[in-house]
């Protein structure tokens, strides 16, 4: 759990509701304002077994708004893509008859953004807010150590360049009591800005700051923030155009129920005739997600891995690389785990690195089993190779974890394919110390040998990831292997 | 408090060998006798620190215990522990081998009340409250170290304590870190792992290496790493894997460096974040002069095409300088050791041990003899060292494993075979699986005994106790309790005068006539209504069931003879329900294949037919309690007109009158 990014349809939602409901951290300019109308988000996801078309027809249902005749539209992917509208991911002011068109000639496809490719099942439509280029803004708000930084440019959009460089900035400190005055955020962060827009702005960014806070996000960038001077030219009305957010996961506890009513179908103003029946949330709203990057949507195997990793006060993680790769790492330890991947990585073998994954804070023997026996079907699925494939069962010296507990877990996925890992030309490499660690390798090594794998076995005296070097580049080692005089 | 002199621990638990009382092999531990002076500024643990765990970590903390006492501590290092849910007021410890008892206490302001000289705190708090509990604790002036071991803590909750904390001047470690080590002086809960790793890494014994480490595993990496390579650990921490850990790699090297003890500085630092750059800004401004050998992991994620949070929420690289190939590359040019790769670590390290052997700056000390520290009985268990006899046997059920297993039948088997209520009784009762009409028979049994009206012993005593007031289950104990002899127990007679009969051969005139003789009335026999002509309509069910169903009914075909027997003297002396159901689960012990004979007779004498009947009457007592409270009825009281008052005359005479029931006591 750390923070995460979050899909801009739930950014804007939580925002949208709690602009107005957060605890204020500072005196307004502007005498409180009414709570915000539903936001307009049809946020429409397209499952695999779903035609494109039927996910449409509901949404045209559950969004009565998207028919409303004359309404123009923008309609764009949700998948935590950066620069969208540089990759012609954007389809500004169209009718929904286009908007439609445009979702559905890209929904389900594979699309190639720089460097990464993926399916795109997420999109969000909302209506079009028609303005002048000069009336975008840019605003960022993230998190360090010693504070939260507020940045702030009077020109946002698209071509917004280098924001590090040309944006004002202001360091929010940590003690809400040394919240800046209004005076100071306006003359800090909007010189640039027409002095009229001011009270607007500064009650705005106060307002965003504090739902920053309360929600506890880690990461909120909208650009363009669009500001419309109203006719006489004395105030101005904000919209957040495009929004990208990170949330702090682990204040669920805290959070969870003021995510959750922002995201409620009351919130989204979305009759929940149609909607009634559903399973019952914990909250007034559905649990916030948090999905995984573009190009990296969750396999059936990491998604159920999360799940076991969700119900248990343990570590269970699994990323998956490279399906194709022909090294595979089943290790202990969040830092133990990450020094075999560089290892592996520094033997020139990054390519082939199949997966990433930990288990760590004492799993039981059967969470263990389930963990390895995930990670490996995921080795027995990936292509046959000439030159066969390499296991690694590695960990660190535990602190608290009994060895042989685990590793009967470990134990009882191996016995189960072993006739698989042998046909694969599996090579395993065992490493692992701390508590029992003597039972948990004799019996390994055992289990090894009696089920004909071909497996080495080592202690503390070996290196946490010097098996690597070994097992990948032939090196030599003195230390023995264990049990061995 | 105790107030008893220290003791020298080894004296009490080894002493004459001839121990008198268990309170013999109890260290008592007085408070320091006066308060000492304050360490110098670079020092967090010495060898008097004494500490707070915060939650109820027996196992830590006795780790810890262990630690001080192989350390040659002459005070543990836990001086209390704090459970906010505890009604406990002491845990009970080892130390060495005697044992010593911990005062536990529900409020902080208590523990810190009574314990002046703590200044250290381990926190297990779990990531939802240690907010509040750290926050509570950085009140108190006193706390100068808080180490945070919870997983999961709210960023912003992070950087709230550790804002706090800086401006109070205390020293948070963590959250989500094992802690910290400092051979000789101090151990903050698991860290180093168990005791055979902490004697392997030589952790009972002060070296020259100060180390800062992310991750807690990896720390006991690091232990073993250098144990290896040089003459040991002077001090180490893990911060945490978290994204604001409440210190930082510099803030531990900067103490390392002002302490002229430790020699080696050694930081693993980790793809994410920027604080190993302050390191490196702290050694070209010449604040760092020690040699300083680094490394950051994560050094792969250039590999990768797409980004994967690691295993350390704070592993994630937000921009170039974050990532561990730039970090290396970085602290190399400022002059720290870095290795090739990790692996090659223990090289470098050993190198520039060498050299300051070489150079006198380290003068190795003599190796003292490793010490012995006796094994958990637990842990010996489990490695399979010992063995005791158990206290306590059961074979009926077992909720031990992954599902709760009935004799040996996976709760889910139980549903998935539809056993039945009946079928969990064989289980559980028989430990075996009875054939399915068994099964039926004593679910037959249980709903023909649930229940005989209110007016019957039993139910009025759980009516008449419902109406008191009580609750259900008082209500149903009163009348379970009347079950006996008179109440329920025509069961167990019927089934003891039947087979009696039956095994010596009787025929049923001869049975009748013996008991006749002995003035003995058969149970089983006998209807207040019921008669041959008028049968009752319960024991036709259970005798059409047996008849259709048992391999046998040799019994009930006795009972039936002898109720001839008795219904030609009179019309309603009728085999009764009790008798039936008695004589057919004799039949069923019997002749049912699934027990031997010893057993069957074994079953009747534990009295499993007494347990059919206050199983099935317990559903009836139940009802009838219901059913008052239902109906909200009030205290009974019994009119006086329906007790006959024998011996007091009808005019009321006043006490101690003539009429006075009197008992004459013997002088």
């Amino acid at each position: 759990m750390s923070a995460k990014s979050v899909l801009e349809a739930d950014g804007k939602a939580i925002l949208n509701y709690h602009l107005t409901r957060a605890p204020a951290i500072t005196q307004s300019t502007l005498p409180p304002p009414p709570h915000n109308a539903p936001p307009k988000l049809a946020s429409l996801y397209f499952p695999e077994d779903v035609a494109p078309e039927t996910v449409l027809q509901t949404a045209e249902a559950t969004y009565p708004w998207l028919l409303a005749p004359g309404a123009k539209f923008v309609a764009k992917p949700d998948q935590l893509i950066k620069r969208r509208g540089k990759s012609g991911l954007l389809a500004l002011n169209k009718t929904w008859e286009d908007a439609r068109q445009w979702v559905l000639e890209r929904a389900g496809k594979p699309v190639k953004v720089e460097t990464v490719t993926g399916t795109l099942r997420q999109f969000l439509v909302e209506p079009f807010v028609p303005h002048k280029q000069e009336e975008e803004y840019y605003v960022n708000i993230h998190s360090l150590r010693e504070g939260d930084y507020i940045l702030f440019t009077h020109e946002g959009g698209v071509d917004v360049g280098d924001v590090d460089a040309k944006a004002k900035k202001i360091l929010i400190p940590v003690d809400l009591k040394e919240y800046p005055s209004n005076e100071e955020i306006a003359a800090t962060l909007l010189p640039d800005v027409p002095e009229f827009v001011h009270n607007v702005l500064v009650d705005f960014i106060n307002r965003l700051y504090a739902v920053y806070v309360d929600s506890q996000f880690t990461y909120l960038e909208i650009n363009p923030l669009v500001v419309i001077p109203n006719e006489d030219a004395t105030s101005a009305s904000v919209h957040f155009l495009d929004l990208a957010a990170k949330i702090d996961q682990t204040a669920e506890f805290e959070c969870g129920a003021k995510w959750a009513i922002a995201r409620g179908p009351a919130a989204l103003g979305i009759n929940t005739g149609a909607l009634g029946g559903g399973k019952v949330d914990i909250d007034a709203g559905p649990p916030l997600e948090f999905p995984a990057p573009f190009g990296r949507e969750l396999s059936k195997e990491e998604a159920y891995i999360a799940a076991l990793d969700a119900k248990t006060g343990a570590s269970l993680k699994l990323t998956v690389l490279n399906s194709n790769g022909r090294i595979w790492t089943l290790v202990a330890g969040g830092g133990a785990s990450v020094v075999y991947a560089d290892a592996i990585a520094a033997a020139g073998f990054g390519e082939d690195l199949a997966n990433y994954g930990e288990y760590s804070g004492a799993p039981t023997e059967t969470q263990t089993f389930h963990y390895a026996r995930t990670v490996i079907d995921l080795l027995l699925r990936s292509p046959m190779r000439e030159e066969g494939k390499v296991l690694f069962i590695g960990g660190g010296i535990a602190n608290f974890t009994n060895v042989a507990s685990t590793f009967k877990g470990v134990i009882r996925a191996l016995r189960e394919v072993s006739p698989q890992l042998i046909e694969h030309k599996t090579k395993i490499w065992v490493r692992r110390a701390g508590p029992n660690y003597q039972e948990g390798l004799k019996n390994i090594k055992a289990a090894g040998d009696e089920l004909k794998l071909d497996i080495k076995v080592y202690g503390p005296e070996m290196g946490v990831a010097e098996i690597v070097p070994v097992a990948l580049l032939g090196a030599t080692t003195k230390v023995k292997e264990y049990g061995e005089i | 408090m105790p107030s008893v002199a220290t003791l020298a621990p080894s004296s009490a638990a080894n002493g004459s060998g001839k121990q008198l009382n268990v309170n013999d092999n109890i260290a008592r531990f007085s408070a320091p006798s006066r308060p000492r002076s304050p360490p110098a500024e670079h020092t967090l643990f010495h060898p008097k620190t004494r500490a707070f765990v915060y939650g109820m970590q027996t196992k830590a903390v006795q780790g810890m215990l262990d630690f001080d006492y192989i350390n040659n501590r002459t005070t543990p290092s836990v001086a209390a522990i704090i459970y906010p849910f505890g009604g406990q007021f002491v845990s009970k410890m080892y130390w060495g081998t005697s044992e010593t008892l911990l005062p536990v206490y529900q409020s902080t302001e208590k523990a810190i009340a009574k314990h002046p000289e703590v200044d250290t705190v381990v926190n297990f708090a779990s990531s939802r409250s240690v907010y509040s509990s750290t926050l509570e604790l950085m009140e108190f002036p006193q706390i100068k170290c808080i180490a945070i071991i919870a997983e999961g803590v709210p960023e912003r909750r992070a950087r709230e304590i550790l804002h706090i904390a800086k401006k109070k001047g205390v020293t948070i470690i963590g959250p989500a870190t094992v802690g910290g080590i400092k051979p000789g002086c101090f151990k903050i809960g698991n860290t180093g792992g168990m005791m055979d790793n902490i004697v392997a890494s030589k952790l009972y014994r002060k070296g020259s290496v100060g180390y800062v480490s992310k991750s807690g595993g990896m720390s006991n990496e690091l232990n073993n790493i250098v144990s290896q390579t040089t003459n040991g650990v002077y001090e180490g921490v893990a911060i945490g894997g978290d994204r604001y850990p409440g210190t930082t790699f510099i803030d531990h090297m900067l103490r390392y460096q002002a302490d002229p003890e430790c020699k080696i500085l050694l930081l693993l630092g980790e793809v994410g974040g920027v604080e190993e750059y302050r390191v490196i800004d702290a050694v070209n401004d010449g604040q760092i002069t020690k040699p300083i050998v680094a490394w950051a992991i994560g050094t792969c994620a250039d590999v990768f095409t797409t980004e994967v949070q690691f295993g350390h929420a704070g592993s994630l690289a937000n921009s170039k300088m974050e990532t561990a190939k730039a970090k290396n590359e970085a602290m190399k040019n400022a002059g720290f050791y870095v290795p090739e790769t990790f692996e090659k670590l223990p090289e470098v390290l050993s190198e520039l041990y060498q050299k300051l052997v070489a150079d006198g700056t380290i003068v190795p000390e003599k190796e003292p003899a490793p010490p012995k520290i006796p094994m958990d009985y637990s842990w010996a268990q489990e490695l399979g060292l010992i063995r005791k006899p158990a206290a306590f046997i059961s074979t009926i059920s077992d909720d031990r494993g992954q599902e709760l297993l009935y004799a040996g039948m996976p709760i889910s088997e139980v549903f998935a075979e539809d056993i039945g209520i009946g079928g969990v009784m064989s289980l559980l009762w028989f430990r075996r699986r009875l054939p399915a009409y068994a099964s039926k028979f004593l679910e037959m049994v249980l709903m023909l005994t649930a229940d005989h009206g209110p007016a019957v012993s039993g139910a009025m005593n759980t009516i008449i106790t419902t109406r008191a007031g009580k609750d259900l289950i008082s209500s149903l104990v009163a009348g379970l309790l009347t079950i006996g002899e008179r109440f329920g127990g025509a069961l167990d007679g019927a089934a003891v005068e039947f087979t009696n009969a039956v095994d010596k051969g009787l025929s049923p005139r001869e049975f009748v006539d013996i008991m006749r003789k002995q003035n003995k009335l058969i149970p089983g026999i006998g209807h207040k209504v019921k008669s041959r002509n008028n049968p009752d309509q319960r024991v036709e069910l259970v005798k059409e069931f047996v008849r259709r169903n048992f391999p046998s009914c040799k019994m009930l075909d006795y009972a039936i003879a002898v109720e001839t027997v008795t219904t030609s003297k009179k019309d309603n002396l009728i085999l009764n329900v009790d008798g039936c159901v008695a004589v057919c689960f004799v039949d069923l012990l019997r002749n049912c294949g699934a027990f031997s004979a010893e057993e069957a007779e074994d079953y009747l004498k534990m009295g499993v037919l007494n347990g059919l009947f206050v199983l099935g009457r317990s559903i009836g007592l139940i009802a009838h309690h219901l059913d008052q409270k239902r109906l909200r009825t009030g205290l009974y009281r019994h009119p006086w007109d329906d007790i006959s008052y024998m011996g007091f005359g009808t005019d009321g005479v006043a006490p101690g009158g003539a009429n006075r029931a009197m008992v004459d006591v013997k002088k």
